[in-house]
């Protein structure tokens, strides 16, 4: 890139072992004006320790209230090439599967339309497109649905909703996040692109309880892999294990939270109504140990990161749910949406409005009978109280 | 529904947005509830989000963001001069 723009803060990202976007950017910058600019604006703020970004305003494309995140610099005399980078959502493939010719395709209407710059993937699960000006919305989204492409979800809607790779790739997938991950995408396209609610909803799947979307924590409502029977055992491929010389006491049996694993001879033993389902001992040793055969999902709801109150984890709402259709658990959403719709105010997420009107209300309000179960963490539930409470005191 | 037609839903909503343009941003279910809170059973929310979407697909309107989602009269971005 030219001399003419220095970038001393900039250049400490570069250091180090790890990749730099600064380093990325440098490369576009001489091709593209939009992206000097952002590094003239990226460095001025960090010399200032001010942000120069206007965000928010009128946004999306015709018909639509998502997908498009509107951004403007408030320095657009000294940064002209960027007074206009807004950020185009991609509705992600389920578990994020491309093949080389769609990510062509996607580069080339991007560079023809936008920075060229590009983030893979955001956390809500979306391909992020970075920057481009309003006049090129519109040509932008042409190009994407020709291709068979839609946005992604922002603002007051279902947001894109994502998966883990499921059973595409992974043994431990308990039920088809793929296949649901499309079913909801398609089912509720008006409710990912018409902002209709008090404030977002996301919702994750994950195959197992690895929870590799991090549904748990990241969605309001999570779909999470489980299985309702006893762990598949190979007793032979566990021999295998101790012959080679791993420490199978150590690393599994006693990292066990609830102490169900025990060993005998070359056998191990897993007292499965102790089981939590937390997944060590599977993943230590996924030649000798499956999930069980009977699966389905476990349904928690109200997880969120900290933005206006502070961070929660999704509750326990279904323990577990079949996955062999999706009627089911399209009536519980549609409830919980209509439960939401009435009793949530402006900027409330799901798991915010139960605080506030108490779970019990709520799961009356939706239709649920209360379980035992329906707990913030496994075994933690502060209505019931155990012997050794009282011994202690 | 009993005489209430989707056109004149989105009417209403439209003069709602119109009247309190530049005041207070109204979101979809500003919307959806004024309109149900006047005509009680004679409209469903269904009918409402029909109206919207007449509104947004005719141009009438459009959705903004600030904070949360609303529906606003189309207008050009101070920020964008």
């Amino acid at each position: 890139m030219s001399d003419e723009l220095k970038t001393p803060l900039l250049d400490e990202l570069e250091k180090g072992p790890w990749p730099s976007f600064v380093s990325d950017l440098k490369q576009m910058a001489p091709k593209k004006r939009m992206v000097r600019d952002l590094l003239g604006q990226l460095e001025k703020s960090y010399r200032d320790k001010r942000g120069y970004w206007k965000h928010g305003g009128l946004v999306g494309v015709m018909g639509y209230g998502g997908g498009v995140i509107g951004r403007y610099s408030a320095l657009p005399e000294e940064f002209p090439g960027v007074s206009h980078f807004h950020t185009i959502r991609v509705n992600q493939p389920s578990g994020w599967f491309y093949t080389a010719k769609a990510l062509n395709e996607l580069m080339d209407i991007w560079d023809a339309h936008g920075s060229g710059l590009l983030n893979m993937h955001g956390s809500t699960g979306d391909l992020v497109f970075l920057g481009t000006v309003t006049d090129e919305l519109e040509p932008t989204f042409r190009e994407l649905t020709a291709k068979d492409w839609d946005l992604g979800g922002s603002g007051s809607d279902m947001r894109t909703p994502s998966c883990c790779v499921g059973p595409a790739r992974c043994q431990n997938a308990c039920y088809d996040t793929l296949a649901l991950t499309y079913d909801l995408t398609h089912k509720y396209q008006d409710e990912l692109h018409r902002p209709m609610f008090n404030y977002k909803f996301k919702i994750k799947m994950s195959g197992c309880p690895n929870d590799c979307t991090a549904a748990i924590a990241r969605s309001d409502l999570g779909i999470i892999g489980i299985w309702k029977d006893d762990i598949q055992v190979d007793q032979a491929a566990f021999a295998e294990y101790l012959d080679s010389g791993m420490n199978v006491q150590e690393y599994v049996v006693e990292k066990c939270p609830t102490k169900c694993i025990s060993i005998e001879g070359k056998e191990i033993k897993i007292d499965n109504s102790d089981c939590v389902k937390c997944m060590h001992c599977i993943n230590m040793l996924p030649k000798a140990l499956r999930v069980g055969k009977e699966r389905g999902a476990a349904i928690v709801l109200g997880g969120k990161a900290p933005i206006v109150e502070g961070a929660l984890f999704g509750s326990m709402m279904i323990p577990f749910m079949k996955m062999d259709d999706f009627e089911e658990l399209h009536d519980l959403i549609e409830r919980i949406w209509e439960f939401w719709d009435e009793h949530g105010k402006n900027r409330e997420r799901i798991g915010e409005c139960v605080e506030r009107v108490g779970l019990a209300a709520f799961i009356e309000g939706i239709g649920l009978e209360p379980i035992p179960q329906m707990v913030t963490q496994p075994r933690d539930n502060p209505y019931i109280f155990y012997e050794e409470y009282y011994e202690e005191e | 529904m009993a005489g209430i037609s989707i056109e004149q839903i989105a009417d209403e909503m439209y003069q709602m947005v119109a009247e309190s343009a530049g005041q207070k941003k109204l979101k979809s279910t500003d919307l959806t509830k004024a309109i149900t809170s006047k005509y009680g059973d004679q409209v469903s929310k269904q009918d409402c989000k029909d109206a919207i979407k007449l509104l947004i697909d005719s141009g009438r309107c459009v959705y903004g963001y600030f904070g949360g989602s609303s529906i606003e009269l189309p207008h050009k971005e101070g920020s964008a001069n």
